[in-house]
């Protein structure tokens, strides 16, 4: 009997359960595919004696169905080869069950992801659970790679061409009721029932009572995609949406759509093509460091934030908020959505209405979407309590500080509130420039002052960088930490200095885009450049996005801070003399109009830079070399600095609060890719033609001297 | 110290803390508010401003007078919001204009029983939002139409409507069994006991300028959750609407009565306003308050209800339950600091006050000496419901917060007050400071 599949019956239905010992989820490896085979040989055995007339298959882990594959084995094929064979033993095993001689039914109720949901298709009946937790996605291309199990195959017959591309493409979610809609599933009934109803419908099909279901795609779908016109139109569009996204950095999407495209010609070729590329992505560097990335993430969600796991954090059944603008909205919305009350403060009344529409405005747009119920978000917005005094603060164990940005107001509250709270409550502040022990001077108890570093607008912004000071105590780390996870975001504990590090990255970067926009530089070369690099946005563009004058604030600290390094170019002054602030009054880099909708680069910009218009012309690939390597220099140097405590944490609140091209793993993993001396020598060279801005960071020199990587030349650092 | 009370609750019950909303005439600010969202909002504040952690409160009960059909157990309503645990006991109770002393007094119960230390009571009342009827004819035939099984039955069960069955029903605020109404009630007791209309006005406008001294230096706001109203949030009550700053003798003298044009004396101007709004308490057990290291505002030293018929003097049964009360306290009037008395109308505040000193309502009351008569000076000193409002439901949990809070400041012992309610009840409870 095998270890990871149990076989029971019912009748003549056999029920096999698939739990794999010792794991908090089921995922597949070639060794339990290998299992359900010799599981599957038995049953087929029995139908041919007639002692097994159908199959029920479902899993035995609590509100999870099958989480995909072990991704930990894609780290094992060392070749293309190696990954195709894998991809199309899976494949044959998946396709026999299909053929099997009785009906196979599967009751899928928690996640059903990537190889779970390819198990799925090859079912000849699915229902689902109507469970908030029951969700079926094909998530591979998040990860470099497409579906390699007949996902991409079996996917367009069931729900249809555009579904399909749609589903592998945005890997995206799809929730019980939508799949029971756009016919994944066949039917949606309670967990409760789940089982029996499962075995019902395999008797049914097994006695004839109940035909197999045929395929399921709506009648629009079957007139656009039922032809090869139709289809290629389809296709066509797909293709251009991933090219006007991707920009050629993520070669999984157009592999999936060819693999799509094949199996409309003939079923052999789209699966030879689905496992050809399979293997070919799996050894593709994109991919490699997207499965770096997963289980960087892993891994850093079980870190407390102090080494060797701390002190346990303090449960926060509510906070207070000090300061109702458009970041303390965003805190109060989040918390709020994770069920944490809040008492929302400041000094106006009207100040705190403004703040109370915002909070109920982020709330309400999860309502819209269909993301939450009518009830749930009344419920949310009743959490949050507006009040203009500090009555209710004695009970509060967390105050998140978002006021004005200025040492003198928060300096004020603190020295406000602070004796109102219970000894062990925690003050937290949102400042983006003040280092936290500046702040923290107010405090009696600087061991409970924190800096919680939340990214604008807070709702969307998964990254939260908690900034400890020496003083700062453990359990206050531990609690940040954990709170900033309940509420959704991803922590990473980060030490006080100028900036922190997503900002202090960011800084050298923006300005090395003001100086090429000095040097005459067209305003969209630069943009287009860092985008086709893999940024989510340009440089310039993000300075409009964030609001010039915030940016000449937080340059001005960096220069201080940092010396000519850091220093903004002088454009920038100008052009925020000039009365830019970037979107938000509708004058910035580039042209708005009265709505605000943004036209092409501001021509009047190069006069500031003294130049009658755009003139230098510099090769994209120049672009993109300086402004990564100005970011990635300082990032060594926070490295250097004990900023970042761990380079996991580093590449995570890159790509997570900046957006950093994530198939390019994060600065640190980019260092290890191209190679410290490579990236040494490139400084070198980039600094003999501007002096002072490129010098080598003395710990990527090191690096480079000893051919060493940031990573210890370990294939997955930090792993569990 | 007073006397041992003399039917001392078997556990003593702390009132900790107490908040409302602002109180908004009808068809006002917070007219968009159902008594649902007022009373989330009252219990959300009393649970912010006393610290009290959620998963400590055993039970919530709620008062209502006119609840609403969608949702008729409006504490239930306030119990699930999330801020709650999904376990609390949750009740809604009606008992007229003392609803939300009943739901103080049923809470307060069940803690001296020791079935709860920690209770939340109050009420709710939205009276811009009252249910309005379709006729019962009109009603009927909606009913046989969503029984009717085919398109012909449906539009036969209209068959019989007449336009004038499509004139809807508002309920009055009537004695089901006398067909009076509050105000020709209160018109008939200024009569029987010979209240005149300027003892009414003035009584009114004493409590519009005590009101408004309290909302002045603060002492009636600080009991006051101010109230950002959805979804907007640019509307922010913070305080009562109802108080007049210039009111006078002279412009209440104009006003015309209104349920007796001809012989009437009761007007707009001394009765109480139809009010939205919500309030609410925080009991503890004695026992409990001490674990937390609360100081409790005060404890309910005892209360009494009582009743009379509602077609001799609807409004008169507090005169039958304070001196119950009293006795039950083992104190009398003299004992008491400060009287709260709930102001449905002048014309019934001063009728109580005359029945307190009458041989023959104590004689009813079952009493040889007559309570007594009120000092005037510590009678309603912040102002009552003709100033403030009145949102029937949640008038006494208004009082009990403004009395015991105001016994505080005064450096009072002892609290007596009163509520009278449609049906000829009558309530009073005697609370004492706590130490």
């Amino acid at each position: 009997m095998s270890a990871a599949f149990r076989l029971d019956r019912d009748g003549g239905v056999a029920i096999v359960t698939f739990d794999v010992p010792g794991a908090p989820v089921n995922t597949f490896s070639q060794a339990v595919i290998a299992e359900f085979d010799a599981v599957f040989a038995d049953i087929e055995r029995e139908a041919v004696v007639g002692t097994v007339g159908g199959v029920v298959i479902m899993s035995g882990k609590p509100d999870s169905f099958i989480a995909g594959a072990d991704i930990d084995e894609f780290l094992t094929y060392t070749t293309a080869e190696m990954a195709q064979a894998a991809s199309r033993e899976g494949q044959s095993r998946f396709a026999m069950l299909e053929r099997a001689h009785v009906p196979v039914v599967v009751a899928i109720h928690g996640a059903c992801m990537g190889g779970g949901l390819e198990l799925a298709l090859a079912c000849h009946y699915r229902i689902v659970s109507s469970h908030p937790k029951t969700v079926l996605a094909l998530p591979e291309t998040q990860l470099g790679l497409i579906p390699g199990l007949g996902g991409t195959q079996r996917l367009p017959r069931q729900v249809g061409l555009a579904n399909a591309l749609d589903m592998i493409l945005g890997a995206k979610n799809i929730r019980a009721r939508k799949a029971l809609q756009m016919g994944l599933a066949k039917e949606m009934v309670h967990p409760a029932i789940l089982r029996d109803i499962a075995i019902a419908r395999a008797r049914e099909l097994a006695t004839g009572t109940r035909s197999r279901p045929a395929r399921n795609a709506g009648l629009p779908a079957r007139l656009l995609e039922g032809n090869p016109l139709g289809r290629a139109l389809v296709f066509g569009r797909a293709r251009k949406a991933i090219a006007a996204k991707a920009r050629g950095n993520y070669p999984s999407l157009p592999a999936a759509i060819d693999a799509v495209a094949a199996g409309y010609r003939s079923r052999d070729e789209g699966f030879a093509t689905e496992s050809q590329a399979f293997g070919r992505l799996a050894m593709t560097p994109e991919a490699r460091q997207l499965i770096n990335l997963f289980f960087a993430t892993t891994a850093q969600k079980k870190d407390t934030g102090v080494a060797g796991g701390g002190p346990p954090p303090a449960t926060i059944p509510r906070i207070a908020v000090l300061g109702t603008g458009f970041m303390g909205a965003g805190i109060a919305a989040v918390s709020a959505q994770a069920g944490v009350a809040v008492r929302f403060k400041d000094v106006s009344p009207e100040a705190v209405g403004r703040g109370l529409a915002a909070v109920r405005g982020v709330l309400h747009e999860r309502y819209q979407r269909k993301q939450v119920t009518r009830q749930e978000f009344e419920g949310q917005l009743s959490l949050v309590a507006g009040a203009t005094s500090y009555e209710g603060f004695q009970g509060v164990p967390l105050v998140v500080e978002a006021v004005f940005e200025d040492i003198a107001v928060k300096h004020a509250v603190l020295r406000e509130v602070e004796p109102l709270l219970h000894a062990d409550a925690i003050f937290a502040t949102n400042t983006s420039t003040i280092p936290i022990a500046e702040i923290a001077r107010a405090a009696t108890r600087p061991e409970r002052v924190i800096g919680m570093h939340f990214f604008s607008p807070v709702h969307r912004m998964p990254l939260l960088e908690v900034v400890v000071t020496p003083a700062t105590s453990p359990q206050a780390i531990t609690t940040a930490v954990a709170f900033g996870r309940r509420i959704g975001k991803t922590p990473v504990v980060v030490n006080d200095s100028p900036g922190f590090f997503v900002n202090r990255i960011l800084a050298p970067y923006l300005n090395e885009a003001g100086r090429l926009v000095e040097e005459g530089v067209p305003i969209e070369l630069i943009d287009r450049a860092m985008v086709d690099w893999g940024f989510p946005v340009g440089p310039i563009t993000l300075l409009d996005e964030v609001g010039l004058d915030i940016a000449g604030k937080s340059g001005a600290i960096f220069g201080k801070a940092f010396g000519p390094r850091l220093t903004p170019s002088p454009v920038m002054e100008r052009v925020l003399a000039s009365g830019r602030l970037g979107r938000k009054n509708r004058r910035g880099f580039y042209l708005y109009d009265a709505n605000g909708k943004r036209g092409g680069a501001d021509a009047s910009v190069y006069a500031l830079a003294g130049r009658t218009g755009p003139a230098a012309r510099v090769a994209a690939a120049d672009i993109q070399e300086r402004l990564s390597l100005a970011m990635i220099n300082e990032a060594m140097r926070c490295l250097d600095e004990g900023v970042v405590r761990l380079p996991r944490d580093g590449d995570i609140a890159a790509i997570f609060g900046i957006g950093f091209p994530p198939f390019r793993g994060g600065p640190y993993r980019h260092v290890d890719a191209v190679g410290a001396d490579a990236l040494a020598h490139r400084l070198e060279v980039l600094n003999g033609r501007h002096a002072g801005r490129f010098e080598a960071a003395a710990g990527l020199a090191r690096l480079a001297a000893g051919r060493r990587k940031v990573y210890g030349g370990e294939k997955i650092e930090d792993r569990r | 110290m007073g006397l041992a009370p003399a039917a001392a609750l078997p556990r003593r019950v702390a009132i900790v803390a107490g908040v409302r909303t602002p109180f908004a005439r009808a068809g006002t600010v917070l007219k968009d508010l159902s008594a649902v969202e007022l009373g989330k909002l009252a219990a959300r504040e009393l649970v912010f401003r006393s610290g009290i952690e959620p998963a400590a409160v055993d039970l919530i009960c709620f008062g209502t007078v006119v609840p609403s059909v969608l949702e008729p157990n409006i504490a239930r309503e306030v119990a699930l919001m999330p801020l709650f645990p999904k376990g609390i006991q949750a009740w809604t109770v009606g008992r007229a204009c003392a609803s939300s002393n009943q739901a103080i007094t049923d809470a307060a119960d069940q803690i001296a029983l020791g079935h709860a230390d920690v209770a939340i009571a109050g009420g709710a009342e939205s009276l811009s939002a009252v249910p309005i009827l379709h006729s019962r004819k009109f009603a009927d035939a909606l009913v046989a139409a969503s029984k009717a099984k085919t398109f012909g039955a449906r539009l036969g069960a209209f068959a019989n409507i007449r336009p004038r069955d499509f004139i809807p029903v508002t309920p009055a605020i009537a004695e089901p069994t006398t067909g009076e109404t509050m105000g020709e009630s209160a018109e008939k007791m200024a009569k029987i006991n010979r209240i005149a209309r300027a003892d009414q006005d003035a009584f009114a406008l004493a409590s519009h300028v005590n009101a408004a001294a309290g909302t002045a230096d603060g002492r009636l706001t600080a009991e006051i959750g101010p109230v950002y109203v959805p979804p907007k949030y640019g509307t922010i009550v913070t305080s009562d609407n109802g108080i007049r700053t210039d009111s006078s003798l002279e412009k209440l003298a104009a006003l015309k009565p209104v349920f007796d044009r001809k012989y009437g004396s009761v007007t707009a101007g001394n009765a109480s306003p139809l009010t939205d709004g919500g309030a609410a308490v925080l009991l503890m057990s004695e026992e409990r308050a001490k674990d937390l290291g609360v100081t409790p505002l005060a404890y309910i030293r005892s209360y009494a209800y009582a009743a009379l018929d509602p077609g001799e003097q609807l409004l008169q049964a507090p005169v039958l339950a304070a001196p119950v009360a009293l006795r039950r306290a083992g104190l009398t009037l003299r004992d008491i600091d400060l009287v709260e008395m709930h102001e449905a109308f002048a014309a019934q505040v001063l009728s109580n006050l005359m029945g307190f000193e009458s041989k023959e309502w104590a004689a009813r009351a079952g009493l040889t000496t007559p309570v007594g008569a009120v000092d005037r000076s510590r009678l309603n000193v912040m102002g009552g419901s003709i100033a403030i409002g009145h949102p029937f439901g949640a008038t006494g949990a208004r009082i009990t917060t403004t009395l015991v809070n105001e016994l505080r400041r005064r450096d009072g012992q002892f609290g007596l007050m009163t509520v009278c309610a449609a049906g000829g009840l009558g309530f009073s409870m005697v609370v004492e400071r706590a130490s």
